[in-house]
């Protein structure tokens, strides 16, 4: 006769007397029932925080629908709040851009994510270190530091050729760059924890089986980090599109440079909270699509 | 010709140092290294394999000098302590992996490992996940991804330790039977003496980084004269 799952966690011999069948049926799934039935301050205190934190979200999510659906605007309207034509172009440009942005961190977070986590190297620390700096710096010094970085010695250089081949940094190509900053740390660090979880032994075995170095990044490293990978992409993404102050210092909000963050700022700031408020639906629509996806994929495996 | 021959080879992985490590293992021979936990088998053989950095000393393989050859080079078929398998490719991935990565086609590659699979009785297993794996298949899939590019020796790191006793016996006589059929020099970790018994042609028995003495496992077993040797094979 079996044993019960405490009497073999324990090691105890099973009790005298006769055993019920449910009571044996009921084994395995005895310690998730005490955790239902018994609560304790714990689960209390986690389970609370956890309410607190969806109610948050979810209040955030449907404030802006209540809000616009409470101003009385024919469904016409409403929908010319989300078509309008200067609305469609913020939304293109931010699309765009934070798809430029993705390419650019892609190319560079992956390398540099790889190197922090295999090789061993002097500075190793430092570098790791300098790589978290643009998370923890307030937006706007990243936008203030780039002006500074194109006033003067190289980037003053870069900024008077550019403008040579009629190429002005107050364009897309500046959206991306403060995009870029901003969001290389959460590319590197997403990508360099996804390859610290990869065993580093397999390209070993890789390298025994005939793999080149490159070879065993490709076809072992990557594939086995590729979840990380695409939570970091997604993460990158999204922090891009959202991204706000540097642009306001950087690029400032002509027309030509008008992304969804910077419209909605523009117009708010003149009362026009309805198109505000469309932007914002826009912006969480887009979040939530690309959480969606990412869960599409990679199920279980994903970080989000 | 040997197969393998290691001549006064010095290792260093930070303040271990495995030193003066002499030994050969001939042609189609199975030599078994023994040893007690952390006496330098493993780094001797992730030496073999170029996995690890050399101190001194040369590595040859069937007479070419392999010492400061790449591990991609060496055609030396290493099966680690927990098989090493690719988690994100399936049975058949995994033991074409060489072949595709030499350039042959998925097609021609299956066709190539159609011996080594059959004699390893893995056909049901080949579009299974390696995840879903015994610990004994998982064993029996990393040695036929060994095998598939005709290696020039067998390295093995302790493959059958984590195995439960009956299914290590089983995997010690197939790594045998599949030794013999396929004729390659092979060298197998362990610190067991009934798995040795099982597998070995010969047996050298290394202790805090030296190799102490080589021989059949009888010879050592009765006539060794390290306290080390008899204290590991003759034990009750």
């Amino acid at each position: 006769m079996s044993e019960t799952w405490q009497e073999a966690s324990s090691g105890a011999r099973p009790a005298a007397g006769p055993r019920t069948e449910s009571r044996v049926a009921r084994a395995p799934e005895a310690p998730l029932r005490i955790v239902g039935r018994r609560l304790n301050g714990l689960s209390v205190l986690c389970g609370g925080m956890l309410v607190f934190c969806l109610l948050v979200v979810v209040g955030l999510v449907t404030a802006d629908l209540f809000y616009l659906a409470s101003r009385d605007l024919p469904p016409a309207d409403i929908w010319r709040l989300f078509t309008g034509r200067a609305v469609m172009r913020a939304m293109k440009l931010s699309l765009l851009t934070s798809l430029g942005t993705l390419a650019l961190v892609v190319v560079t977070a992956i390398p540099a994510g790889y190197a922090l986590s295999r090789f061993r190297f002097p500075g190793r620390a430092l570098a790791n270190a300098l790589v978290d700096v643009p998370i923890f710096l307030p937006p706007v010094v990243v936008g203030v530091s780039l002006l500074a970085f194109f006033g003067f010695g190289l980037g003053s250089s870069v900024k008077q050729a550019l403008a040579g081949l009629g190429i002005s940094l107050v364009s897309w190509i500046g959206i991306i760059m403060c995009q870029y900053v901003m969001t290389m740390s959460y590319g590197i660090r997403s990508i360099k924890a996804a390859f610290d979880a990869a065993p580093r032994d397999l390209e070993q075995v890789a390298c025994t089986l005939g793999c080149s170095p490159w070879q065993a990044f490709w076809r072992v490293s990557l594939p086995l980090a590729r979840p990380g990978v695409i939570a970091g992409c997604i993460l990158v993404w999204a922090r891009g599109i959202g991204v706000f102050g540097p642009l306001m210092v950087f690029v400032g909000t002509g027309p030509r440079v008008q992304v969804m963050p910077t419209m909605m700022w523009l117009e708010l700031s003149v009362g026009n909270i309805g198109v505000s408020l469309a932007i914002a639906v826009i912006m969480l629509a887009l979040a939530g699509t690309g959480l969606t996806v990412v869960h599409f994929l990679l199920g279980d495996r994903s970080l989000f | 010709m040997n197969a393998l021959e290691v001549i006064d080879l010095t290792l260093r992985a930070g303040s271990f140092t495995v030193q003066d490590i002499s030994l050969t293992v001939a042609e189609g021979e199975y030599f078994v290294l023994m040893g007690m936990t952390g006496c330098g088998k493993s780094l001797l053989l992730k030496a073999v394999c170029g996995l690890a950095q050399i101190a001194r000393g040369r590595v040859r393989l069937r007479g070419r000098d392999i010492t400061g050859l790449e591990a991609r080079f060496r055609n030396i078929g290493y099966v680690p302590q927990d098989g090493g398998l690719f988690p994100h490719l399936d049975v058949l991935r995994n033991i074409t992996f060489p072949l595709t990565v030499a350039g042959m086609k998925p097609v021609a590659a299956r066709s190539a490992v159609e011996g080594i699979v059959a004699s390893l009785g893995l056909e049901e297993l080949l579009v299974r996940s390696v995840a879903y794996l015994s610990g004994g298949e998982r064993q029996k899939v990393a040695l036929a991804r060994a095998l598939a590019r005709k290696p020039e020796l067998l390295v093995l790191d302790e493959p059958v330790c984590a195995l439960d006793e009956p299914t290590r016996r089983d995997t010690c006589r197939e790594l045998r039977r599949v030794q013999e059929e396929f004729a390659v020099a092979t060298v197998h970790v362990c610190h067991s003496r009934d798995e040795a018994a099982l597998v070995s042609d010969r047996v050298g028995v290394m202790c805090e980084g030296r190799l102490l003495d080589t021989g059949t496992l009888q010879e050592l077993a009765t006539g060794s004269n390290h306290e080390a040797v008899q204290r590991l094979l003759n034990w009750n």
